[in-house]
């Protein structure tokens, strides 16, 4: 049996850039080049090694977004992933967490999978909380946040480094994982890889491949009103002095007058 | 006046700092309730220190599922009191697991969610909150439009503030819907007995200038002297030198402390996402060019390893 494996993810503004908004309040995606997001590296990288510990493993890579988003998807075959599905349409503009997380179960009912692996969170909203509202709409276990994650029979099976606890979990297929940053470091894609990423199927959905109504996402099905935005004010420059052999009494001056001691 | 319920983050028997934080910005929108779950015999003390800030009714429920599983019995108790009590706003810590719990609450209740609140405030439409996003570059204000408000809150948010309320103790029985991650074992992590990073008033930081390991003595001593927790920069984490629990940046912890040390930091992006909402950043870096002197109040150009043993001398001698 084919171990179904699929990767969920996102086209993100560079972090580098100067990210901003829309005149609609949504993420302005023109102003800064979009790339995949560095978190789902780990997410690609760990689902490559658990196809290659597996006999008979497929890694189909998932994205729903705006005709860019195929660059995040192509990154991601060239580091080995065998397939890919887009789901764009352009009644999915504004769509909030919930509303995606509605889109990407659908499009994953749709493709099969026994493991969904998701990064930690995206580079650009940061909630990390898509992985969870996966699990709830696909009603399998979650295992989330993971530094090391592994396969066995028909178990997921992984390690949590918390703040307070390393925990092991586990839980049986099919179920969603998310990994973080400190699981392994992502592949370079190969110049092989990259050639071979052009010829992999990319397959097209859009709302009705899904059957879902235009209304329940983009804006209108977003249960969350962004009020107001506004830039924060740059911080201005304080004090700069250059140790002459007295810096660290000065810094205590400067701490003593802030009442920190 | 409306029941605003707040998930009782707690550890060691003992109520978690940000769960105070809650209570008090859930008195700005209406009247606070606790939930306590899977606390044990600590239940009836963390209930009273929750009835001390404010909580004028404690739900607590218990048992082995909220310990041994991931997640989803916390998100089955939460959800059965919003329906159950009519709840008007669910808040819960910003934690990794705080807002996966908050995210499918959310979803149970058909309700909108915004995480990582830095400020509350009641509006026309339902708690109105603020989110510090993009590195905190920007401040974008919310509300839920659709649903019982679901919000995570950032630790540090607000200053806890004693009210004394009811308190009064009242015992839930949860239906499991199960589906969870079983929790095989859990290896506590030994205390450094320092504050807790994301919770910590004052934050010292060291990087990529500390040279190795054995460097972060100076930022340790420093910390100590101040009361302080130690955070670390990606350079230096992803360099063995420091645990990743204590990397701050926008892919580990997002602190907002009151005062934030950086120690041979040079302040890339992907740190000051992590630190930029600090009330007042000190920084200490040999380049005078390094990007961080831009957000500082109080920048010295010099060697940690001179300024901070400086430092942590005076402060003793204080």
């Amino acid at each position: 049996m084919t171990l179904k494996i699929a990767v969920c993810v996102k086209y993100v503004p560079d972090a580098t850039g100067d990210r901003g908004f829309a005149d609609d309040l949504t993420t302005d995606r023109e102003a800064v080049d979009g790339l995949l997001s560095e978190l789902d590296e780990y997410a690609v990288e760990q689902a490559l090694r658990i196809s290659e510990e597996s006999d008979d493993a497929e890694v189909t890579v998932v994205t729903v977004g705006p005709d860019d988003a195929k660059d995040a998807l192509r990154k991601a075959l060239s580091m080995g992933a065998d397939k890919a599905v887009h789901v764009n349409d352009e009644d999915i503009h504004g769509s909030d967490v919930i509303a995606t997380s509605a889109i990407l179960a659908k499009a994953l009912e749709k493709t099969g999978f026994d493991l969904v692996v998701c990064g930690m969170a995206s580079t650009d909203g940061t909630m990390g909380v898509l992985p969870a509202l996966l699990a709830e709409r696909l009603n399998v276990p979650q295992v989330t946040l993971l530094s090391e994650v592994s396969v066995d029979g028909g178990t997921v099976k992984g390690r949590r480094d918390g703040d307070s606890a390393t925990e092991l979990l586990e839980a049986p297929l099919p179920a969603v994982v998310s990994v973080t940053d400190q699981s392994g470091e992502a592949r370079y894609p190969s110049f092989k890889g990259i050639m071979a990423a052009k010829k992999k199927p990319v397959e097209e959905l859009d709302l009705d491949d899904l059957d879902i109504d235009a209304d329940e996402v983009g804006l209108a099905g977003s249960w969350t009103l962004v009020d107001a935005v506004a830039a924060r004010p740059a911080r201005t420059q304080g004090t700069i002095v250059t140790d002459e052999g007295d810096g660290g009494k000065q810094l205590a001056a400067f701490l003593a007058t802030q009442k920190f001691i | 006046m409306a029941e605003i319920l707040v998930l009782v983050d707690h550890a060691d028997g003992a109520v978690r700092k940000p769960a105070l934080e809650l209570l008090t910005l859930a008195r700005r929108i209406g009247e606070p309730s606790a939930v306590v779950l899977g606390a044990g015999e600590a239940a009836a003390s963390i209930a009273a220190t929750a009835g001390e800030y404010g909580a004028a009714t404690v739900y607590v429920a218990d048992g082995a599922e909220f310990t041994d599983q991931l997640v989803v019995p916390k998100v089955d108790a939460l959800t059965q009191l919003a329906k159950e009590k009519g709840a008007a706003a669910v808040l819960v810590t910003s934690s990794g697991e705080g807002k996966e719990i908050a995210a499918r609450v959310a979803l149970r209740l058909g309700s909108g969610l915004i995480t990582d609140a830095v400020e509350l405030e009641a509006g026309e439409n339902g708690p109105v909150a603020t989110q510090s996003v993009f590195a905190a570059s920007y401040q974008v204000r919310s509300t839920v439009s659709h649903g019982v408000p679901v919000i995570t809150v950032k630790p540090n948010s607000a200053a806890p503030e004693a009210a004394p309320a009811a308190g009064s103790v009242e015992n839930v029985a949860v239906a499991f819907t199960g589906n969870a991650a079983k929790v095989v074992s859990r290896t506590p992590r030994v205390s450094t007995g320092r504050p807790e990073l994301t919770e910590s008033a004052i934050v010292v930081s060291g990087g990529r200038g500390v040279g190795a390991a054995e460097g972060f003595a100076v930022v340790e001593k420093l910390a100590d002297s101040l009361g302080a927790a130690v955070g670390a920069s990606r350079a230096a984490v992803d360099a063995g030198w420091y645990p990743h629990a204590n990397q701050v940046g926008q892919t580990g912890k997002q602190v907002s402390p009151q005062l934030y040390v950086a120690a041979g930091i040079s302040g890339a992006i992907q740190h000051r996402a992590g630190m930029q909402t600090s009330k007042t950043i000190v920084a200490v870096n040999k380049d005078a060019e390094a990007p961080i002197f831009d957000l500082v109040d109080y920048g010295v150009v010099g060697d940690l390893f001179e300024v901070l043993p400086q430092l942590t001398d005076e402060i003793g001698a204080r």
